[in-house]
């Protein structure tokens, strides 16, 4: 047995990873409370109604589930692939410590109605400054342990999780600025057109950078980890990640199709966008490749039918959005339940199952457990959430299409056809079998908490030793 | 010189650049070796693994079934 030299900081990933599953339970749940509420519009009480609520649901998401699970699995790569501590303890607590408290701030303020009014970006400027300073502790922490690395590779999942910190720093700061005028009041720091196009190309680089290249960092240790074999093409991982970086920053002005946006500006949008199709499916191709000639370990491992799964999604929804970006289609899709089943495809269907199957793999090992406390309930878990995921997106495009051709069918004096309610009146049998997915789907998380705690009862939280890297690595 | 050659600079750099990257992974032989180096990066560290599965280093490591 090698030397050990010291030992992993396995508690700031412990903590991000348990988080993880608790947030990701309370932002699905309000997901579903505000799916009922469209169902049955008296569930919207007080000021708990769905324009508070639905914020809520998209940052714990999107930023308290999806932001644990990824600092907790970036903390975990860049130790093990890195083969040394992480880079200053006391810091990396700071940065847990810190998003949890933006967290809570962002639980409280939204409900009240405290917002800059930018989607994906609603929360006022105290909060921003504080993701801010957590953002760039964050930064230092990783850069930090990549920078005393013992081995002379960066393995390629450092590069996505380091350029999806970089660039959502830069991403986070422009759009946030803004003028403050009392503590919970603030203004854009940018007017009108300008104003638009900076919130999507944000809006649309956190999809790129926090739910694409964030989640494929995890995707590069982990599905090679699972499958036990090295990725299929490292050439490949290398093209699609810089194709990705040069690409995804141009397809914002698609969230902008036939509104006040220059006209060409809307054309380079849709380009660009359809550009990303290529780079995208370079990623899939090289995960689900990796499990080429073991394809039997699918059958039996539910962590891997997870991460598989999770892939086969991720090329749905990014086939899907470059064909959305095409002006003509947008003109039927954008304003409808299509754009909603479209995100969920990649939410649900990439970005949570990637994280799943993940949390899955790290849990027993941050607890010194040979693996989950029950194997069955793994594959539960996984056929109710497919299931959901399905029930979710198929209903939201039958809706969504539904809607569109309503809106825009005329009659032959060039008056409308359908009044707007009328299409709200014939979308509820398919708002229905939305909330049934989504229950669905947070019953799957329910299952997954109870299988969590029953795995870190009587857990070892000792931490693992850093030993010198074997073979031609050291 | 006015602002817009320099964007027309920056687009067709960041093109030659990029396709200097697809030259560099797949045109240049002796890279061949350093990239499966790197994509073994994360099978270098077998010991950890048993360690933090709670195995001593004897068993053999078991992959989650």
């Amino acid at each position: 047995m090698s030397q050990a030299l010291s030992t992993y900081n396995y508690k700031v990933v412990r903590q991000f990873t348990v988080m993880s599953v608790i947030w990701g339970v309370v932002g699905m749940l309000v997901g579903v409370i505000i799916a009922a509420q469209l169902v049955w519009p008296e569930l919207n009480l007080g000021f708990l109604h769905f324009g508070r609520l639905r914020p809520l649901h998209t940052n714990a998401v999107i930023f308290a589930f999806g932001g644990c699970a990824l600092m907790g699995s970036s903390y975990y790569v860049v130790q093990r692939t890195s083969h040394i501590r992480l880079f200053c303890d006391k810091l990396a607590a700071f940065t847990f410590w810190g998003w949890q408290l933006v967290i809570v701030l962002a639980a409280i303020t939204l409900p009240l109605g405290y917002t800059q009014g930018k989607e994906y970006a609603e929360l006022e400027w105290p909060i921003d400054i504080l993701i801010a300073v957590v953002w760039v502790c964050y930064a230092i922490v990783f850069f930090g342990t990549i920078a005393k690395r013992k081995v002379t590779h960066i393995y390629v999942a450092n590069w996505f999780y380091g350029s999806f910190i970089l660039a959502v720093a830069l991403l986070h700061i422009v759009n946030s600025a803004a003028i403050p005028v009392s503590l919970t009041k603030s203004y854009s720091a940018y007017a009108g057109v300008q104003d638009a196009m900076i919130q999507w190309w944000y809006g649309h680089n956190a999809v790129g950078f926090f739910l694409t290249a964030g989640f494929l960092g995890m995707m590069y240790y982990f599905v090679p980890k699972q499958a036990d074999r090295p990725v299929y093409s490292y050439r490949l991982s290398v093209v699609h990640f810089w194709a990705l970086i040069f690409t995804y920053m141009w397809a914002g002005p698609h969230h902008l199709h036939y509104t006040a946006l220059p006209d060409w500006t809307q054309s380079v949008g849709m380009v660009f966008s359809l550009i990303l199709l290529a780079p995208s499916w370079g990623g899939m191709i090289n995960g689900i490749m990796t499990v080429s000639g073991a394809w039997h370990k699918l059958r039996d491992d539910p962590i891997l039918k997870f991460l598989i799964t999770s892939l086969s999604f991720y090329g749905m929804s990014t086939f899907e959005g470059p064909m959305m970006s095409i002006k003509t289609v947008n003109a039927l899709s954008h304003y409808t339940d299509w754009t909603i089943g479209h995100v969920h495809s990649g939410a649900l269907g990439w970005v949570a199952m990637v994280s799943i199957g993940t949390i899955y793999y790290l849990l027993p090992r941050l607890f010194g457990k040979q693996e989950m406390y029950s194997i069955k309930l793994i594959t539960v878990h996984f056929w109710v959430s497919t299931i959901g995921v399905v029930l979710y997106i198929a209903s939201m495009w039958i809706a969504g299409v539904m809607q569109g051709l309503m809106w825009r069918s005329v009659n032959a004096d060039g008056t409308l056809a359908y009044s707007f309610v009328e299409s709200v009146k014939v979308s509820y049998p398919f708002w229905g079998i939305r909330f049934l997915g989504g229950v669905l789907f947070l019953s799957g998380m329910l299952i997954m908490t109870y299988n969590m705690f029953k795995t870190m009862a009587g857990g070892n939280t000792e931490e693992a030793p850093v030993l010198v890297p074997t073979g031609q690595h050291a | 010189m006015d602002i817009n050659d320099l964007r027309s600079i920056v687009t067709v750099l960041s093109m030659l650049s990029f396709l200097g990257i697809v030259w560099w992974a797949y045109g240049v032989k002796s890279n061949k070796k350093r990239f499966e180096e790197a994509a073994n990066l994360p099978f270098a560290d077998e010991e950890t693994d048993r360690a933090e599965l709670g195995l001593s280093s004897g068993d053999e490591l078991r992959k989650t079934s």
